[in-house]
């Protein structure tokens, strides 16, 4: 179920007419599905989804966010939940719960330059694997599935994030766009320290 | 030789400095932020030995037998309420030999049973038992193996704090008028309902607890501290929200009150004017033009009140030790070793509003700390790194000492002054010290 979004409200790096009940619901159902047991997934969906997210990570890794940034729909999610697995987002905090607008401020924000806990900049390097691909019944999208660990250097310290990365992408005219990435960190809801990296 | 006969006989243990001597009306020694044993000290005294700390929220144990596991100080504490619901503190510290008993973070439980040895413990303290009782004697007294009570837990309208010091002052008298801030904080709420359990940004840093205590009553920071957050703000045109912190805040309304025993509060709302200001001077978060649609549809002359308790409280409130309320986050100190801190930023929700209304309270809990806190945690971390050069000895607190018109005395007997005024870091440190040395029975 999709909602009419009045024309005025239709940049959605600037506005954020969309986030609804609808969209809570749609978001706990596609949660729900991205941890469900799949089907063996076919080796042409893998190896395409598997470039999909090796070509994301490195985006990321080598700081290109405004590349990042327009790898994914104009009604995304980027979500980093704290309750391990995703809990309940209308009543519950997440690290990151970030529409387009929010997604597009956290790019511009890590590049003023003036983010004191991001001088130095964060160094990363991520390891995906154990992906897994499988088709959306209701929408035609395609869930994929990874293990992943990120690593972190920044400010003389060196940490590890290992978790999860769900992510629901959507066909467009050039090539897959991402809908909903749900990063699942292990230990999600326990003590970190600057979790400014992007995941 | 020489040595072991020095030592034999008994040389003089080291003599701490005097606090006194550290503590001064316009500078803290830097000391007091690296020095191990001046933590330890803390850890006893000021986590719990002389003065209140904050536990927890009662909605955190929200039926009879609840319990939930924090820190006081250093020591591992279970609160619990037991059947009737009344409230208790224990140590999470078994009466035989030592294993923490309860390893979960809440829960219901009538009792704890041990897991190394199978002692268990009613929620109230008491021994119930030991397996194979035969093998104690005939002299063994349950009664003297309870497990070690915090004497004195009080709550002020869900706010539970406890102390391990008998003669501590009432619970209302320590917070003084900081009741009043707490009150208007907690009235927000419809009928005064908060709920703690909409999830926690626990955040570390490797520094001294006091970094944060300094920053959460320091109206100085944000316009440089938090550029990044104005900057970004500004991205979609006028800037909203924090940014009165970046015109010369001495000019703006904003003040800042001593409250006594070392909180103090940060007054913001005279940068807004009335019902949906809060509201207006937001920064958007995820889903805000539908709910203000919906809201100001379905409830009219309404919206507004609604839509600002979307908002934070525009008070920052300092409860020393360790008790910062923040727009609508309770955050909670826990300090973890000298160089060391976990902020545990709770977030909150409210009885009597439409769904929505917290829905958007849970994205705006989101948007402050994750573009804020982040680059103060750091300055904080930097200001650890700083303070290893132990020639440079001082901390300065002295921006508003002795500048005329700065400090004004209410009718109350309250010290205010403007929001950059370093008032509360001199304020709380006369209290810091006087735990730390003679007083905390007051
Ligand atoms: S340490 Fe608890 S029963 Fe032995
Ligand atoms: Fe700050």
């Amino acid at each position: 179920m999709s909602t009419e979004i009045p024309a005025r409200f239709a940049d959605t790096s600037s506005w954020s007419y969309h986030i609804g009940n609808d969209y809570y619901r749609e978001l706990s159902r596609q949660s729900e599905l991205l941890r469900e047991d799949w089907p063996e997934s076919t080796s042409d969906e893998l190896s395409r989804a598997t470039s999909f997210l090796t070509r994301e990570a490195r985006l990321i890794d080598e700081g290109r966010f405004n590349d990042w940034l327009e790898l994914f729909t104009d009604d995304c999610l980027y979500w980093v939940p704290v309750t391990p697995g995703g809990g309940e987002p209308t009543v519950e905090v997440s690290h990151a719960f970030d529409d387009r607008r929010r997604l597009t401020d956290r790019v511009y924000w890590l590049r003023t330059g003036l983010a004191f806990c991001q001088i130095p900049a964060s160094r990363t390097r991520r390891v995906i694997g154990n992906v897994e691909t499988t088709v959306d019944p209701s929408t035609g999208d395609l869930l994929v599935r990874s293990n992943v660990v990120v690593h972190e250097f920044r400010a003389g310290v060196t940490k590890a994030y290992p978790g999860w990365y769900g992510h629901v992408l959507r066909s467009s005219s050039d090539g897959w766009r991402i809908r909903l990435k749900q990063v699942n960190l292990l230990d999600s809801d326990q003590l970190h320290e600057n979790l400014t990296l992007v995941f | 030789m020489t040595l072991q006969h020095d030592a034999v006989a008994g040389r003089p243990a080291a003599v701490r400095p005097d606090l006194h001597a550290l503590v001064r009306d316009d500078r803290v020694h830097r000391t007091l932020y690296t020095d191990q044993e001046i933590f330890a000290e803390e850890m006893v005294k000021i986590f719990g030995g002389r003065s209140w700390v904050y536990l927890a929220h009662e909605s955190q144990l929200p039926e009879p037998n609840s319990f939930l596991s924090v820190r006081m100080g250093l020591r591992p504490v279970i609160v619990t309420r037991d059947r009737a619901g009344v409230l208790h503190a224990v140590f999470n510290r078994c009466s035989h030999r030592g294993a923490t008993l309860c390893r979960e973070q809440s829960g219901v439980a009538k009792s704890f049973q041990c897991p190394y040895h199978g002692w268990t413990f009613r929620n109230t303290g008491e021994l119930v038992g030991t397996p194979w009782p035969q093998g104690y004697g005939e002299d063994f007294d349950r009664t003297e193996f309870g497990l070690h009570k915090v004497s004195r837990v009080e709550s002020y309208r869900g706010f539970v704090f406890a102390t391990l010091n008998e003669s501590a002052p009432a619970l209302t008298d320590w917070l003084g008028p900081a009741t009043g801030w707490l009150d208007y904080w907690i009235d927000r709420a419809p009928g005064g309902e908060v709920l703690v359990r909409s999830g926690v940004h626990r955040m570390g840093y490797r520094g001294n607890w006091k970094l944060a205590y300094d920053n959460a009553g320091d109206g100085y920071h944000p316009a440089f501290s938090h550029r990044s957050l104005l900057e970004m703000a500004s991205r979609m045109g006028e800037s909203k929200d924090m940014a009165y912190f970046g015109r010369s805040p001495d000019e703006g309304p904003m003040r800042t009150y001593m409250l006594g025993n070392g909180h103090s509060v940060i007054d913001q709302r005279p940068n807004y004017d009335g019902p949906g200001s809060f509201w207006a001077n937001q920064r958007p978060q995820p889903g805000r033009e539908r709910v203000e649609e919906y809201i100001r549809a379905e409830y009219g002359a309404d919206a507004d009140r609604l839509l600002d308790l979307c908002v934070g409280s525009q008070i920052n409130l300092s409860i020393f030790p360790n008790l910062l309320i923040i727009g609508n986050q309770i955050q909670v100190v826990e300090p973890l070793a000298v160089d060391s801190t976990q902020l545990s930023w709770h977030a909150t929700s409210i009885g009597g509003v439409p769904p929505e209304i917290n829905t958007i309270r849970m994205r705006t809990q989101e948007d402050f700390p994750a573009f804020g806190e982040p680059d103060d945690q750091a300055n904080f971390e930097e200001v650890q790194r700083g303070l290893a050069a132990p020639e440079a000895e001082w901390v300065f607190a002295n921006r508003g000492l002795n500048v005329p018109g700065w400090q004004e005395v209410g009718p109350d007997g309250v010290v205010s002054s403007t929001a950059t005024d370093e008032l509360h870091m001199r304020h709380y440190y006369a209290t810091w010290l006087d735990l730390m040395t003679s007083g905390g029975a007051r």
